[in-house]
């Protein structure tokens, strides 16, 4: 379903990742990043649906989605009417969905709260790993500190955490970050850390000139790509254009748009 | 490309014709959402119906003008009116005194046209020629009836008393209490008292909370207490059917928190005093002298859909139309001489070009 010109896969080139580097490199990690003024959720969807769709080569691809920032029923609206339907997913066990809006860590025990959330997904991970692309998204990253209590060293030690499970399981990861929050203050160091362990750094902006209609935002897509050198973007800047239509997104270049 | 872009626009549902909700204050909007109204006509227009039920709305506060009381009053008062519970919390040693403050509905339409008859012909005709430019929203309002989606009020005139007395209404002082868990304990009650949705909705609950963060509560200091209270009351408003509407100072916090803040809530305003003695926007844009201040829509609430709202304007200027009910316009732009004509209408408060509108 995906259209193979689309420039945000192209930019991404996740295809090419997949069909010469099966081997030793597998996992990925992806950051998205956005403002107050443009919500980068649609590039989570977007990647939602890449991965649980069925025309993709291996259908054994497996949705770790944990959200912070929304209910199931808010996801499930929108991938319905971009045409996968996550409660069908969820029971096929394709989609494991882990619902953070209630998580609370107590003041004392945020460690040992966030422990304990790693081991669930590790355990999910564990069950999955046998022969799967295992893909861990989470939405949002900043909300994550929110509910440790601002204890950012801890939810940096948890994305290492899970920054292992890319080495050793192969697991794709994709998280979401609130950049403008840490544009000012002490916490400017928290998305640099988060951008330098991301291969591919995406980034959603509002344009200059303000909003618009038809045009939503810009993307900027920096795509590091690996040691090995097949990927053909490799560290390569991507920047083009959006808009979201509520079954798809349209990309394009600036001015490109008739 | 092109075959695609048809499928797309022949797929986009229908809203105006989404059935209205039986239950008073409540209707329909996209994506199976609820609306509940703000209480402004004008701002439920701008917004697309109203406030998502299950919303978090945050105002940031001009710490100069207490224009954010406005929204207040008439979001609390449109509560009462259709008979929803409301949860008042304020830093304030009485918060029950403020509900002798909420304004009173405006005598109905068609009485006001007989006062007003003979004295406002002239004006009559425009005022209705307006009225017809907006003939798009969906017309839930029944003359006759009682049930209005959406009231006007007098904002000289107080409540009646027997709305107060006959509702249920719950007023928490924000001062005393040294964490916030008490705030969120009486909250959560709150909406736990609220009937459930099943299938069909049958009341919807208001929580209004004014100036959040203001210096005079002890919990002032801690960022991240304030930061997980409102994250869990978003999360519980969510699961039940009720808005939460929140004032809060953003100058008064950090910027980063603030931020924080912004990105927790779905639909995000904010209110601007305007100087009075503004020489320069005095010539740029009309109407200035019957502007109270301005209203910025910097965020609407996208439940059930990646589909940015995309407004005409973000910015709009809060009149007092006859010194009683509030009404929200669009900026005009005076026609200026080139010289002065600098870009200081965007000064409202938004990067958007939209801020003027011509």
């Amino acid at each position: 379903m995906n259209r193979p010109t689309s420039l945000l896969e192209d930019a991404l080139s996740l295809d090419a990742g997949e069909s010469n580097s099966r081997g030793p490199e597998k996992g990925l990690v992806v950051l998205v990043e956005d403002c107050v003024e443009t919500s980068g959720a649609f590039v989570l969807h977007h990647l939602i649906k890449r991965f649980l769709s069925p025309n993709l080569s291996s259908s054994d691809n497996v949705v770790l989605l944990v959200a912070f920032a929304q209910p199931f029923s808010h996801y499930d609206r929108i991938l319905r009417k971009m045409g996968c339907n996550l409660v069908a997913q969820r029971e096929n066990k394709r989609l494991l969905f882990f619902d953070m809006l209630m998580l609370e860590c107590p003041d004392d025990g945020v460690e040992d709260g966030l422990i304990a959330f790693y081991g669930n997904i590790q355990k999910a991970v564990e069950v999955n790993s046998s022969n799967k692309n295992i893909t861990i998204m989470i939405d949002d990253i900043s909300l994550l500190e929110v509910a440790t209590n601002g204890s950012t060293k801890d939810v940096l030690n948890f994305m290492h955490y899970c920054h292992t499970l890319k080495t050793q399981f192969g697991c794709t990861i994709i998280k979401i970050l609130h950049e403008d929050i840490y544009s000012s203050g002490d916490g400017f160091t928290f998305p640099l850390q988060m951008e330098y362990l991301a291969d591919i750094t995406i980034k959603a902006q509002p344009l200059i000139t303000g909003l618009a209609e038809d045009v939503h935002g810009q993307l900027t897509v920096l795509n590091k790509g690996t040691i090995d050198g097949f990927r053909n973007s490799k560290g390569k800047i991507h920047n083009f254009h959006y808009k979201i239509k509520e079954n798809s997104v349209d990309y394009f270049y600036p001015g490109s748009r008739s | 490309m092109a075959s695609s872009k048809v499928r797309t626009s022949s797929f986009s549902r229908k809203v105006l014709t989404a059935p209205t909700s039986s239950v008073p204050g409540l209707k329909y909007g996209p994506n199976g959402t609820i609306f509940l109204s703000s209480g402004i006509a004008d701002l439920d227009k701008i917004l697309g119906g109203g406030f998502h039920l299950g919303s978090l709305v945050m105002i940031m506060e001009d710490t100069e003008a207490p224009h954010h009381m406005l929204l207040l009053r008439t979001f609390m008062s449109q509560g009462l009116i259709h008979n929803q519970p409301v949860f008042y919390a304020s830093p304030s040693k009485n918060p029950r005194a403020f509900l002798g403050t909420l304004p009173a509905t405006l005598v109905s339409k068609d009485d006001k046209s007989f006062k007003g008859d003979a004295e406002q012909k002239d004006l009559r005709i425009a005022w209705q020629y307006k009225k017809y430019l907006g003939e798009n929203k969906p017309s839930i309002e029944e003359r006759d009836g009682k049930v209005e989606y959406c009231n006007d009020f007098d904002l000289r005139k107080p409540i009646e008393k027997h709305l107060i007395a006959g509702n249920r209404v719950e007023c928490v002082s924000l001062l005393g209490c040294s964490s916030l868990a008490g705030i969120r304990d009486s909250c959560s009650k709150f909406l736990s008292q609220l009937p459930r949705y099943d299938g069909s909705i049958t009341s919807a609950g208001r929580i209004a909370i004014q100036s959040f963060c203001s210096p005079q509560c002890e919990y002032y200091d801690k960022e991240w207490d304030m930061l997980s209270f409102i994250r869990s009351i978003k999360s519980m408003v969510r699961s039940s059917n009720a808005v939460a509407f929140i004032t809060f100072p953003a100058s008064l916090v950090s910027p980063s928190v603030s931020k924080r803040w912004q990105h927790l809530a779905d639909t995000l305003l904010a209110v601007k005093a305007i100087p009075d003695e503004d020489k320069e926007l005095a010539t740029l844009l009309t109407g200035y002298q019957d502007m109270l201040g301005l209203l910025s829509i910097n965020k609407v609430a996208r439940f059930n859909t990646q589909v940015p709202v995309i407004l005409d304007a973000t910015t709009y200027s809060m009149k007092l139309q006859k010194r009683r009910s509030l009404v929200l316009e669009c900026l005009n732009q005076a026609p200026v001489d080139g010289s002065s004509g600098s870009s200081y209408g965007t000064s409202g408060g938004c990067s958007s070009t939209g801020a003027t509108d011509f």
